[in-house]
């Protein structure tokens, strides 16, 4: 694990020093990285400006939910995000030279094209965490202090394992890149506004099938201190860890089995 | 170093049969083949496209599961032990690159040596002895993207061995590659297996490949080994005409004699073909007696011939 983190490390500050060649180019892209993901804030703003609420919650919890969220997934795009590049791999028979490397192939493919300016999606998130932080309603005991951090990294570690398992997907579906998308990309903007404004159905789908409402919406919940709509035990405010322990567990299943499948390319 | 036993690899190819029906075949890309090899042979390994070469070099290379059969490389099973048996093998596949596309060779190369590991200082002499010996000085620091050819495949071979690997697999490596380059690659890999005594096993359609490397050369067609031996045994091995080209003093009808076929005709020249167990003496006696002749020559079949002869017909293994 420390040798997998320090490979990840070196690897990646190869591609970073590479990119930092073009320092001009490199504070571009990380800011207009930035700018974009902060239109979704004045969206928010926008719909605040006519609803007090948004599905029974403040502006300001809203974006507590939106940073959360946002935070998590951001995290998991800048560390593992290269992963849905597999299929492109897989096609342009390049997986096989991945493969011919002493280091894990996931490693090597969530390292590519590391470049700083991934950064740039935290700095509104991270600003909106801040804001939403100082404006929330809430009695602060240090349980809930300390689930903040916590319900980040758990999100994180769901995101990480929803963006391996869509990946493995691609070893079944080469081109499956868009198919994998809607479950990564659609689960970081599903998440991003409170999970009781699609319904109860759709609710209770995100947290049985596809568990997305462990990233964020059950631990704020227990921050907020909501009622759960659906009803279930306190239990399932901390259930993230286990969540997020059994989606990786598949994850893991997933690839394994999509590499040994692996039938490479002709040439 | 290699030991290959009984194994098959059968991929799964799906045909449409029909609007809406896939039907699923199995075809057998490698069936059922042993060889070993031994530490410090250089090994030529030929076959027509879609023979199986690069399925069995997948397959000892870890990146392919084999069907069945039993592999060991450097003691290792490949597909389970395919990272560990990474560190030890050194891979070169000509038509694609091992490199990084935009990161100058320099950087690719110190991204190998952080992926294998090597030490700072051995990795600074191995540098320094690989640069001069593929004349790599000139373009370390170009992008890997706007290198020719012949240069990106003198730094693909760098790559594979920064870690100094014992052995050294390479699919088609000279492959459309200039005279001079093919010649830098060739004395280079020649003195790599010569002074550093690394085992070499190489795929290649160029059979000056062939003929200026290997001591030992294996055959699949099929799927199947036809021939594993010497280069001078598969030319004793494999009937192959031998190719008599007469340039007679003005247009003939096709010369008629005894042993000899022609082959091909344009205006005075003929070309006829002498099996094997005839005496060439004595067809070039009965043209010249029979025809006015300008001038005769006899070619000698080249290794092209004795592979295409045995691609088309197979020969058994003889032992």
């Amino acid at each position: 694990m420390v040798e997998a983190v320090r490979t990840y490390v070196l690897l990646a500050g190869t591609w970073m020093r590479s990119a930092a060649q073009y320092p001009a180019s490199m504070v571009m892209l990380l800011l207009t990285q930035a700018v974009s993901s902060s239109l979704d804030l004045v969206a928010i703003l926008i719909m605040f400006a006519h609803t007090p609420r948004l599905g029974g919650f403040s502006l300001a919890e809203v974006m507590f939910l939106y940073s959360t969220s946002g935070l998590s997934f951001s995290l998991a795009d800048i560390t593992l995000g290269t992963v849905e590049r597999l299929g492109e791999h897989i096609r342009k028979g390049t997986l096989d030279t991945v493969l011919l490397r002493p280091v894990s192939p996931l490693l090597q493919i969530a390292t590519e094209d590391f470049n700083p300016r991934r950064l740039g999606k935290l700095i509104p998130t991270g600003t909106m965490f801040v804001v939403a932080l100082t404006r929330l309603d809430v009695h602060w005991t240090p349980v809930r202090v300390a689930v903040l951090p916590l319900m980040v990294a758990g999100g994180l570690w769901i995101f990480w394992a929803l963006w391996v398992l869509s990946a493995a997907w691609q070893f079944a579906v080469v081109d499956g890149k868009q198919a994998g998308n809607s479950i990564t990309y659609g689960g970081g903007f599903l998440t991003q506004y409170p999970l009781s404004i699609y319904g109860r159905d759709v609710l209770r789908g995100l947290t049985w099938v596809l568990p997305l409402a462990f990233v964020n919406w059950e631990p704020a919940l227990y921050v907020l201190d909501r009622p759960d709509p659906l009803g279930l035990p306190v239990f399932f405010r901390f259930a993230s860890p286990l969540v997020a322990a059994a989606l990786s567990v598949l994850a893991a299943l997933a690839w394994r089995g999509g590499l040994r499948r692996y039938q490479s390319t002709g040439s | 170093m290699i030991e290959v036993d009984e194994v098959a690899k059968s991929f799964a190819v799906r045909r449409r049969a029909g609007l809406l029906r896939r039907s699923r075949t199995l075809v057998d890309a490698v069936d059922r083949i042993s060889f070993t090899v031994a530490a410090g042979e250089f090994v030529g390994y030929l076959g027509p496209n879609g023979a199986g070469k690069s399925t069995t070099i997948k397959m000892l290379t870890g990146i392919l599961t084999p069907s069945s059969g039993r592999i060991r490389v450097a003691g290792l099973d490949p597909a389970r032990q395919r990272t560990a048996l990474a560190r030890r093998i050194g891979v070169v596949f000509g038509q694609r690159t091992t490199l990084w596309w935009d990161l100058p060779l320099r950087d690719s190369l110190t991204l190998v040596r952080h992926l294998y590991r090597v030490e700072r200082s051995v990795h600074r002499a191995r540098l320094a002895e690989l640069t001069e010996l593929l004349d790599l000085g000139s373009f370390l620091d170009t992008p890997v993207r706007q290198l020719s050819l012949g240069q990106r495949m003198r730094g693909d071979l760098a790559a594979a061995l920064v870690h100094d690997p014992e052995l050294l697999v390479l699919d088609e490596p000279t492959i459309g590659l200039d005279v001079i380059s093919k010649a830098t690659v060739r004395a280079f890999l020649t003195r790599l297996n010569e002074e550093q005594g690394t085992t070499i096993l190489l795929t290649t359609h160029d059979l000056g490949d062939v003929e200026r490397l290997c001591r030992r050369v294996m055959v699949i067609d099929h799927g199947q080994l036809t021939y594993d031996g010497s280069v001078q045994r598969l030319r004793e091995t494999v009937d192959v005409d031998r190719l008599l080209i007469v340039d007679l003093a003005a247009s003939a009808p096709p010369i008629e004699v005894d042993g000899a076929r022609v082959v091909r005709t344009d205006g005075p020249r003929q070309w006829l073909a002498i099996p094997s167990d005839v005496n060439a003496a004595a067809v070039v006696a009965a043209v010249a007696s029979r025809y006015e002749v300008e001038d005769i020559s006899l070619r000698e079949p080249g290794i092209e011939d004795v592979i295409t002869r045995l691609y088309r017909t197979g020969v058994p293994t003889r032992s």
